[in-house]
């Protein structure tokens, strides 16, 4: 199981790195998302995968029993989401004001911050 | 004496405190004023509190929650550690009462102060944390309040710089949440002193290699190493120019920090590699960096392009990995911190007068308000490396590592962008502080301003800190010293986190 998730993370990666690269934001930005949950995936594989089994000690025990799949991973592959997705929200609300203030989409056009040089400049 | 364990929590529960309390008033921008100012006092003090205690008793550890490591979460401070929260409460006191004059309504409205703390929470935990995954989640926070802060107020220009800022921010903390998971898949552990003392029995130095680079692409993005600096040209001069202080001030230097964490502590297998490599793209940050710099003709440019070829001072002493070459990193690290920030207060205080930041428009500084100038040579000075100030113990002490460990190109490049530091500085005084005003003489409106004292205080204070460490430099590269110790025996670090466990 865990080669073929590697093999979907480097696929994901691979689908951000294009995305990143387009020449509109909005494609950028979903680029990120696509970045976020391949490094996701990477650290759940990371964590080793066990089929059929939960994360939870069954009572009264107070350590696991049989089979058990590791916490950890999930507890941090889900700390990730939930940071991903604030990220996700600023980085759509920016994408959506610097349209609607810029009126341009492609970031070619955003030379607001880094104005191109004129010849009086030089 | 507050017991150890307090003293490693209070940097992070006082900016939250802070924070709290500010949106508690969100509608009274007074209060939140004051509170930013007593906030950053109490960081002060915690800061130093903790500071004397390590320097008393050597390496701090506690264990949150009492799990003991490597199974909790660690707060770890070490000379280093310590330092940069000492300079990081200096910083906020500094910039909190610059803000009482230089932040508009409009933005302490849109909730300026609970953001800065918050940001500076996120500063702290970076500074002290002792597990790789809770560094990545520091960095979250310190970036999304980063974020906010760039883009308050709303303005064209600040969104622009924003997208490109957000966009390479949250690319690099990818990388380093893919480089922490890998590592943590091969060591089975996230507590960094675990790590570094598991890594060598491996036996898979490739693979470490291949995470330490995957790291020195994630903190080089941070802290704007060549090739990867491109957001911070576009960013740094977009925000409020207090808020450009404190980013300039602290979260590059997070990302050399943890740089020299990271490239002391866990990834020393081959250094022959992963150091030559950092060498050789410090050099090229310092020297495209200046070139930058040098082709501005805007205050707030010249000095943020500036930020980049500092940083690669600073991995230069990492890179070089003797105990005078890290000292320096240490000393330029927090040099930086204070002169650079300090540089920005100064600009803001420039254009609090003449209502520019465009070189070509401004002049005659020097003539109507001295004291100011003076300020601001003396920081710049201080920036270039001119001797006694701080800046030359700085970057005298790279430099002279450097030909110490017989890098003779290395070293020159660092002696000549220090001359070209010195020009570019010197740009902004002849222009800004010397030549005539380009409408002849400084229009009266402007002659009869008085600089505000919020702005002046802290730019005076920092100026005069710079020159009482350079007069007394003896107990801080004694302090930089001992870090650097610390920093090439892992063995204490590790020592310290891993046994003392309860």
């Amino acid at each position: 199981m865990e080669p073929l998730l590697a093999v979907v993370a480097g696929i994901l990666f691979a689908i951000a790195a294009y995305l990143l690269t387009r020449r509109s934001i909005v494609k950028m930005v979903i680029g990120l998302v696509v970045l976020g949950n391949a490094a996701n995936l990477t650290l759940f594989t990371m964590g080793g995968l066990t089929r059929g089994a939960s994360a939870i000690i069954p009572y009264p025990e107070t350590a696991p029993v049989g089979d058990y799949a590791n916490p950890l991973p999930q507890a941090l592959v889900l700390t990730a989401i939930v940071i991903g997705f604030g990220m996700l929200a600023f980085a759509l609300v920016l994408a959506y004001r610097s349209w609607q203030e810029l009126d341009t989409l492609d970031p070619d056009g955003m030379r607001v911050a880094e104005p191109i040089a004129t010849e009086e400049d030089k | 004496m507050l017991s150890a364990d307090i003293l490693l929590v209070l940097p992070l529960l006082i900016p939250v405190f802070s924070a709290s309390i500010a949106v508690l008033f969100y509608k009274s921008n007074v209060a939140q004023r004051w509170t930013g100012v007593v906030g950053a006092i109490a960081l002060c003090i915690a800061g130093i509190l903790l500071f004397m205690e390590v320097r008393e008793s050597g390496i701090l550890v506690t264990y949150l929650g009492n799990w003991p490591a490597p199974f909790g979460i660690t707060l770890v401070a070490d000379h280093l550690a310590a330092t940069m929260l000492v300079l990081t409460g200096i910083l906020t006191l500094a910039v909190a009462v610059y803000s009482l004059g230089a932040v508009g309504e409009r933005e302490e409205h849109f909730g300026y102060y609970p953001l800065t703390h918050v940001m500076v929470m996120g500063v702290c935990g970076s500074f002290l944390t002792g597990d790789l995954f809770n560094l990545f989640v520091w960095f979250e926070v310190m970036l999304i309040a980063s974020f906010v802060l760039l883009v308050l107020g709303g303005r064209k220009i600040q969104l622009d710089g924003a997208f490109k800022y957000v966009l390479m921010n949250v690319v690099a903390s990818t990388i380093l949440l893919a480089g922490v998971s890998i590592l943590y898949g091969i060591t089975g552990s996230l507590n960094m002193a675990d790590i570094a003392h598991r890594i060598h029995d491996i036996g898979e130095p490739g693979l470490v290699t291949v995470i330490a680079i995957l790291f020195i692409i994630a903190f080089g993005m941070k802290a704007a190493l060549f090739p990867l600096f491109f957001w911070l040209p576009a960013s740094y001069h977009v925000p409020n120019i207090a808020v450009s202080a404190i980013f300039a001030g602290l979260l590059t230097k997070v990302g050399a920090y943890v740089m020299i964490r990271v490239f002391t502590l866990i990834f020393t297998e081959d250094i022959a590699w992963t150091h030559e490599i950092i060498l050789w793209l410090s050099v090229l940050t310092m020297f495209i960096g200046v070139l930058g710099a040098v082709s501005q003709f805007e205050w707030r440019k010249i000095l943020s392009i500036h930020i980049i070829s500092q940083i690669g001072y600073m991995t230069l002493g990492l890179a070089l990995y003797t105990p005078m070459a890290l000292a320096g990193a240490v000393l330029y690290v927090a040099h930086n911190i204070i002169i650079k920030a300090n540089l920005f207060l100064a600009a803001g205080i420039g254009h609090h007068l003449m209502g520019s930041y465009e070189l070509k428009k401004l002049g005659g500084l020097y003539k109507y308000f001295p004291i100011f100038a003076a300020f601001n040579l003396l920081s710049a000075f201080s920036l270039a490396g001119v001797p006694p100030l701080w800046g030359f113990w700085a970057k005298f002490t790279v430099i002279f590592s450097a030909f110490q460990a017989e890098r003779w190109i290395p070293a020159a490049f660092a002696i000549f962008v220090g001359l070209l530091t010195l020009y570019s500085m010197m740009k902004i005084w002849m222009y800004a502080f010397w030549k005539k005003h380009p409408e002849g003489d400084v229009p009266e409106h402007i002659q009869k301003k008085k600089v505000p004292l919020t702005m002046m205080i802290p730019v005076a204070a920092l100026t005069l800190m710079t020159i009482a460490i350079g007069l007394f430099a003896e107990p801080v590269i004694e302090i930089a010293m001992t870090a650097a110790e610390e920093l090439l025996e892992p063995e204490r670090y590790i020592h310290a986190v891993l046994e003392a466990a309860p």
